[in-house]
C-alpha cells in the first residue's frame, strides 16, 4: 500500500513497520484482560474536553483525515461504474482550489473498501494511484457461511488483486468463549491472505461487553492480525468510543510486550470532521503520534469526507461550505 | 510552520480562551476591589495584588480588610439574620435559585476568571468548579424548600464565618455559602488572598440576584483577616484549608460555643489491586493526582500498588505522564496548569528536594520559560517511614509504595493522620466493598476517583477534620435543635459532717471499671461520697491521667464491636435494660440518698426507656443511597466513630451515663466515661450491670475522680475519635483546646443545661457516628 502520493507527503512514516507475526494462543493473558466500563466511558467522555485542535492544526489533522479513510461501499445494489466513481473520489478526495489555498501537496484516501465482486473494477479504476483495494470477506458481514469458502473468498479477493482483507470473525466464538476457535479461525485467515494485510472485524456491538471486545482483539493480535477492526457497519452500534478506548488499549499492551504494531480501524458511525479529530487526539493519547499514519490507522466511512471537506473550505474562506460544493463519489 | 508540517507533525497546537470578557470585567471594576458588606461595595483600600499566577501579571489590587471592616460585616449579618430566617425556606429558595440561574448565564466568565486567577486550567473551571459550584445552589435551593417539612426542629445557627482556600475558589465559597444561606444564616466569608476574584464577581451576582442585604458578606485579606472573622461575634465557623491553621482556629474557638467544622488536609490512599483494569486505574490517576496540579485536600496522592502487578502498573503510569500538557492554564489542551502562587511552588520544590528516599520519575515535558509550574512526578519504592508518604504536599507529586495482601493494603492505607478520601481500584466487586469500609476516611471511590457531588457529603475524619458539606448530613453543620438553651449551675459534691456515720454498715468499695474488670485507682487514692446529710455513702477511686490511658486502651482494643451487627448490639443493650430494670428499686435508692432528691425512681425508668430506644436504633439508623447524577450510587454509610470519651453529667447522674452510653453503643462505638463527679455511685453500681449482660470487655470504660482531672487527658488522648462533656463544671474550653491536638470531634455543653428528661437520641446518634460516603460506579 506504498503509494507515491503517500510517499510524498509522508516521507518517513511508511518506513518498513514489520508485520505482526502473531504468537502462541496465551491464555493467561486473555484471562488477565480486565476493562471497566464505567471508567473507560469516563475517559472518553471528557476526552474531547481536554484537546482541543484549532485553526491551521485542525486543517492540517482533517487533511490526515483524509488519508486516513478506507473510502467504502457496501451496498446490495452497487455497480462497476458506481464504484469507480467512488475511486475517483479516492484519488482526488479534495477541490484542488482547497489544496492549493492550504498549501497542501495532492493527497488521496487511505484504500477503497468494497465488496469482492467490486474488486476488478476497482483495482482498475485505482491503477497507479498507489491506493490499495480493501476487500471485505470470509461471508461479511455475519461470517456464517461454511468455513471453507470463507477461507476460498479471502484467496479469490487477493487474486483479484485486493491489497488488503477486512475479515469477519465469528462472534459465537467469543459470547461461547471459545478462545481456541477464535485463534484457529482468525489463524486461518492470516494465512490465506498471504501478502494482503488482513483487518479483523470484531463486530464489538455484538460482543456483548467491553471485556470481550478486549478478549477478542487480544486474541486476533495473537493470531496475526494486522489491524482491529470495530464493526461491519451493518451492526446496530457501531464504532464508539468506548469500544475504541477498549481496542487500542489492546493494540498498546500488544505492542508493549510484543514489539508489533497493529493497526485500527474504527468503521461505521463516524460522519463529523469534529469525532473525526476527537479519534485522531484519542489515538495520539493513547497509542501516539506512530499510529497517526495512514498504515496503522484508519477511518472506515462513507460520508465523514464530505463533512470533512465542508470544514478545509470552511478553514480556507471562514464561510460555512454546503456538500454539493464538493464532487461526490 | 505551513499545514504541510503541522499535518506530518500532527501536533495539538495552540487552543487559548479568550480571557477579553474577564479582564474586561476587572477593568469595568477599576481594577481595585473593595469588600462586598451589606450589599454594596466598600471603597477600594490600600491592600495588595491579585495576580495571575501563570504569568505573574496583576490582576487587581485588593483591599485588606480592617478590623472596623470585618466588624461592619458581622454587624451586617447579625442584623440581617432574622428577617432572612424568617423569610422561611420556601422564600430563600427563591434567592438560592437566582443565584444558580446567575452562575449559569456566567458560567464562562467565572471559568476564565477563575483560571486567570487561580492558574488552573480551563477545563477544569469550565468543565467540574463552576458546574459543582451551580449545582450546589440548585441543590440548596431545594433544601431551602423542604426545611420546614423535613427538618422541622432545625432552626438556624445564626452568622457564620466562613473561610475558604485558594484551590477551588468558587466551588469552595459554594460549598459554605449555599447551605448557610439555605438554612437561613448569613455569613461573612474571606476567601483566600490568593483568589479572591470570582467571591468579588459572585458578589455582583448577588447584587443581580437581589439577594436581601447583609445575608451574604465578603471581606478580603490575608491570614489576619481570617483571624478577626474566628474571633468575632459569630455563632459559627466553617473552614477549609490547611490542618494546622485548622489546629489554630479549633484552639481560638474552644468553649467559645462557636459552632465549628474544619474540612482540612489529606494523603489520600490510591489502592490498586491486581485484578484491576490498569489503564482505567492509570487514568484515574491524572485525575487523582494532577488535577489541579495536586492542590486538592483530597488527591489520591499515596499510591499502594500490589507488588505482583507494580512494575507493569509503573511502566504504564509512566508512559501516561509522558503524555501529560503542561502549560498556559488558558489553553484547552492542558492538563497541568500554573500551581497557585511562588510561595507554595517553593514548599512543593522544597518538598520534592528533601525527599532521598526512592525513585523519582519526572517526564521531560516542554516548560513555560515563567510562571509557576512544576513537572508532574511520581516517587516509588518509598515506605511508609518515609515523609514523602505521611506529609502533605499540595503539588502534583505522587508517592508509592507496594502492598502484598488486601489487609496489608488497609493497613498501610490507614498508616495516616489524615482520613479525608481513599481508592480503592478493583474489578472483584467482594474485595471492593470489603475494603471500603475498612479505610478509614470520609469518602471512598471505588474504581474512580474524585467524584464530587452536592448531594454526597464531603468531610474527613482523623486530622482531615469533622463535618460534612453537601447532602442531608452536611445541613447539621448549619442548623441546632429549635429551643433556647438554659444555663448549667456546677452542682458540687456534698460535704461529709465529721460525726457522721456510713450510711451502709459493710462496707463496699467502689472501683473503676476498664477493660471489663473492675480496678483500682493508679494514684492509690480514694476519695468520700457523702449524701446530703453529710453521712458516707462510699468511697470511690480518685481516676488520674493513667487511668485515662489504661481505659483508653482497653476501649481501643474492643474494635470488634464496631464490627458487630445492629442486631447484636441490639440484644445486648435490650439485656443491659433486663437487668438495670431488675435493680430498679435498689438504683432508685441509690440516687435518691446521694442527690438529697426524690427523682430517683423516674430516672431509673428513663434510664431503662434509652437503653431500650437505643436497642431500638441499633438496627435502624440507616444510611442513605444517594442520588447523584453519573452512573453511580453513592452509600451513605453511617459509622461509628471510633472510641468516645465522655464526661458525664451531674443534675442525673444515671441517666445523664446511660444517655451516652446508649446511643454510642448501639451505633457500634466503644466509651470511656466519666462519672459524675459528685454523684458517681450510681455509675459504679451500673458496671456490675455492664458486668453481667454480656458486654465485650472494653467496650464500656467508666472512671471516677474529678472531672477535670480526666477531661484533660481524655481529650487530648490521640486514641480517642471524639470526646463530650456534660458536666455542671464547665470544661468546654479546656476539651476542645486539647482536642486540638489531633482534632477530635467535640461536642460540649458549654455551661448549658440539656434536659435529661427529654429524649435526645437523634441527636446521640448523629454524634455517635460519621457518614462515609462510598461511590460505586456501575455498567458493563
Amino acid at each position: 500500500m506504498e503509494s507515491q502520493t503517500l510517499e510524498h507527503t509522508q516521507p518517513l512514516v511508511l518506513a518498513q513497520e514489520p508485520r505482526n507475526p502473531g504468537m502462541n494462543l496465551d491464555l493467561d493473558w486473555v484471562a488477565s484482560v480486565q476493562a471497566n466500563t464505567s471508567a473507560i466511558e469516563r475517559r472518553c467522555a471528557t476526552l474531547p474536553a481536554r484537546r482541543s485542535v484549532k485553526k491551521e492544526h485542525q486543517a492540517a489533522w482533517l487533511l490526515k483525515a483524509v488519508t486516513c479513510i478506507d473510502l467504502t461501499t457496501l451496498s446490495g445494489d452497487d455497480t462497476e461504474e458506481r464504484v469507480r466513481r467512488l475511486c475517483a473520489k479516492a484519488r482526488q478526495p479534495l477541490r484542488g482550489d482547497i489544496l492549493q489555498a492550504l498549501d497542501m501537496p495532492a493527497i488521496t484516501t487511505g484504500a477503497v473498501c468494497v465488496y469482492h465482486d467490486m474488486v476488478p473494477a476497482a483495482v482498475k479504476a485505482l491503477t497507479g494511484s498507489g491506493i490499495p483495494v480493501a476487500a471485505v470477506s470470509t461471508g461479511f458481514p455475519a461470517g456464517l457461511s461454511p468455513f471453507h469458502l470463507r477461507v476460498a473468498e479471502i484467496g479469490e479477493s487477493v487474486k483479484a488483486g485486493a491489497k488488503e482483507i477486512d475479515i469477519v470473525i465469528s462472534r459465537r466464538h467469543v459470547l461461547a468463549g471459545n478462545w481456541q476457535a477464535l485463534y484457529d479461525e482468525m489463524k486461518a485467515f492470516r494465512t490465506a491472505c498471504g501478502e494482503a494485510h488482513v483487518k479483523a472485524i470484531l463486530a464489538t456491538g455484538e460482543l456483548g461487553s467491553l471485556r470481550n471486545v478486549a478478549r477478542a482483539s487480544v486474541i486476533c493480535m495473537m493470531a496475526g492480525a494486522d489491524f482491529i477492526k470495530t464493526s461491519t457497519g451493518k451492526e446496530s452500534v457501531n464504532a464508539t468510543l468506548p469500544v475504541s478506548l477498549v481496542m487500542i488499549r489492546a493494540i498498546r499492551d500488544y505492542y508493549d510486550r510484543t514489539g508489533f504494531r497493529v493497526g485500527y480501524k474504527p468503521a461505521g458511525g463516524i460522519s463529523k470532521a469534529k469525532d473525526a479529530l476527537v479519534y485522531l487526539s484519542l489515538i495520539k493519547e493513547e497509542l501516539g503520534d506512530r499510529w497517526l499514519q495512514p498504515d496503522l490507522f484508519r477511518f472506515g466511512a462513507s460520508s465523514l469526507l464530505n463533512d470533512i471537506e465542508r470544514q478545509l473550505e470552511h478553514h480556507t474562506t471562514g464561510a460555512y461550505s454546503a456538500s454539493y460544493r464538493h464532487a461526490s463519489a | 510552520m505551513t499545514i504541510k508540517e503541522k499535518f506530518d507533525s500532527m501536533d495539538y497546537g495552540p487552543a487559548p480562551e479568550n480571557a477579553a470578557e474577564a479582564l474586561a470585567w476587572l477593568i469595568d471594576q477599576g481594577d481595585r476591589f473593595g469588600h462586598f458588606i451589606n450589599g454594596a461595595f466598600t471603597a477600594p483600600q490600600d491592600g495588595f495584588d491579585s495576580r495571575n499566577p501563570a504569568t505573574g501579571e496583576v490582576l487587581a489590587t485588593l483591599s485588606q480588610a480592617s478590623q472596623d471592616d470585618v466588624d461592619a460585616a458581622v454587624r451586617s449579618a447579625r442584623t440581617a439574620q432574622p428577617k432572612w430566617e424568617k423569610l422561611g425556606g420556601p422564600g430563600r429558595a427563591r434567592f438560592l435559585y437566582a443565584i444558580a440561574r446567575l452562575l449559569q448565564k456566567h458560567s464562562r466568565l467565572f471559568a476564565v476568571l477563575e483560571t486567570l486567577d487561580n492558574g488552573k486550567p480551563i477545563r477544569e473551571s469550565r468543565d467540574i468548579d463552576i458546574p459543582l459550584a451551580q449545582r450546589h445552589f440548585y441543590y440548596h435551593a431545594g433544601m431551602a424548600q423542604l426545611m420546614e417539612s423535613e427538618l422541622p426542629d432545625a432552626q438556624a445557627l445564626g452568622v457564620c464565618g466562613q473561610i475558604i482556600p485558594w484551590n477551588f475558589p468558587l466551588l469552595m465559597l459554594a460549598w459554605k455559602v449555599a447551605p448557610a444561606i439555605a438554612m437561613g444564616n448569613t455569613v461573612v466569608l474571606k476567601p483566600a488572598e490568593y483568589t479572591s476574584l470570582t467571591a468579588l464577581l459572585f458578589a455582583d451576582i448577588c447584587q443581580q440576584a437581589g439577594l436581601p442585604k447583609g445575608v451574604v458578606n465578603i471581606v478580603t485579606g490575608d491570614g489576619a483577616v481570617g483571624e478577626m472573622i474566628v474571633a468575632a461575634d459569630v455563632d459559627k465557623i466553617a473552614f477549609t484549608g490547611s490542618t494546622s491553621v485548622g489546629r489554630r482556629i479549633r484552639e481560638a474557638t474552644a468553649g467559645s460555643g462557636k459552632a465549628l467544622t474544619l474540612e482540612l488536609g489529606g494523603k489520600s490512599p490510591y489502592i490498586v489491586f491486581d485484578d484491576a483494569d490498569l489503564d482505567s486505574a492509570v487514568e484515574g490517576l491524572v485525575d487523582a493526582i494532577w488535577f489541579n496540579q495536586g492542590q486538592v485536600c483530597c488527591a489520591g496522592s499515596r499510591l499502594l500498588v500490589q507488588e505482583s502487578i507494580a512494575e507493569r502498573f509503573y511502566t504504564k503510569l509512566k508512559a501516561r505522564m509522558d503524555k501529560l500538557r503542561i502549560g498556559s492554564p488558558l489553553d484547552k489542551s492542558i492538563d497541568i496548569g500554573a500551581v497557585v502562587d511562588p510561595v507554595q511552588l517553593e514548599t512543593i520544590t522544597a518538598l520534592v528536594a528533601s525527599n532521598q528516599a526512592g525513585e523519582t520519575y519526572q517526564p521531560s515535558l516542554p516548560l513555560p520559560s515563567d510562571g509557576c509550574f512544576f513537572l508532574p512526578t511520581l516517587i516509588q519504592g518509598l515506605s511508609p517511614a518515609d515523609p514523602l508518604m505521611q506529609e502533605e504536599i499540595f503539588g502534583p507529586v505522587l508517592a508509592s509504595c507496594t502492598f502484598r495482601t488486601p489487609a496489608e493494603a488497609v493497613e498501610l492505607a490507614n498508616n495516616s493522620r489524615y482520613g479525608l478520601a481513599a481508592t480503592v481500584w478493583s474489578e472483584n466487586i467482594n474485595l471492593a466493598l470489603d475494603l471500603a469500609p475498612k479505610l478509614v476516611a470520609g469518602v471512598v471511590w471505588i474504581n474512580s476517583t474524585n467524584m464530587f457531588d452536592a448531594a454526597a457529603g464531603f468531610g474527613g475524619v482523623r486530622e482531615s477534620g469533622f463535618g460534612r458539606e453537601g447532602g442531608w448530613e452536611g445541613l447539621s453543620a448549619y442548623t441546632r435543635p429549635k429551643g433556647k438553651a438554659k444555663p448549667l449551675a456546677p452542682i458540687k459534691a456534698f460535704a461529709g459532717k465529721q460525726d457522721s456515720h456510713a450510711a451502709d454498715p459493710v462496707d463496699r468499695t467502689a472501683k473503676m471499671y476498664i477493660g471489663g474488670k473492675q480496678t483500682r485507682p493508679d494514684s492509690g487514692y480514694s476519695k468520700a461520697v457523702y449524701n446530703a446529710h453529710g453521712a458516707l455513702l462510699g468511697h470511690v477511686g480518685m481516676g488520674s491521667r493513667k487511668d485515662v490511658r489504661n481505659a483508653v486502651e482497653a476501649a481501643a482494643g474492643a474494635k470488634a464491636w464496631s464490627k458487630t451487627t445492629g442486631h447484636l448490639r441490639a440484644q445486648i443493650l435490650y439485656y443491659i435494660g433486663e437487668n438495670l430494670s431488675a435493680r430498679a428499686d435498689e438504683f432508685a435508692h441509690r440516687i435518691d440518698t446521694m442527690t438529697g432528691k426524690k427523682g430517683g425512681a423516674k430516672e431509673v425508668e428513663a434510664s431503662i426507656q434509652r437503653l431500650f430506644t437505643a436497642a431500638a436504633w441499633a438496627d435502624k439508623y440507616d444510611g442513605q443511597a444517594h442520588g447523584v447524577p453519573v452512573r453511580a450510587v453513592a452509600l451513605a454509610m453511617k459509622e461509628p466513630i471510633g472510641v468516645i470519651g465522655a464526661i458525664c453529667a451531674d443534675e442525673a447522674p444515671l441517666l445523664g451515663l446511660v444517655s451516652v452510653m446508649a446511643p454510642a453503643l448501639a451505633m457500634g462505638n466503644r466509651v470511656v466515661l466519666a462519672a459524675s463527679a459528685p454523684f458517681p455511685l450510681a455509675a459504679t453500681d451500673f458496671y456490675q450491670v455492664i458486668e453481667t449482660s454480656d458486654v465485650p470487655a472494653g467496650v464500656v470504660n467508666i472512671l471516677t475522680g474529678e472531672a477535670t482531672e480526666l477531661a484533660q487527658p481524655l481529650a487530648a488522648h490521640m486514641n480517642v475519635d471524639a470526646v463530650w462533656s456534660f458536666a455542671s463544671t464547665d470544661l468546654s474550653e479546656t476539651i476542645e483546646k486539647a482536642s486540638a491536638l489531633n482534632l477530635k470531634r467535640t461536642w460540649v455543653n458549654n455551661g448549658t443545661a440539656l434536659d435529661w428528661g427529654l429524649d435526645h437520641s437523634r441527636k446521640f446518634l448523629m454524634e455517635s457516628t460519621e457518614v462515609k460516603n462510598i461511590w460505586v460506579p456501575y455498567g458493563e
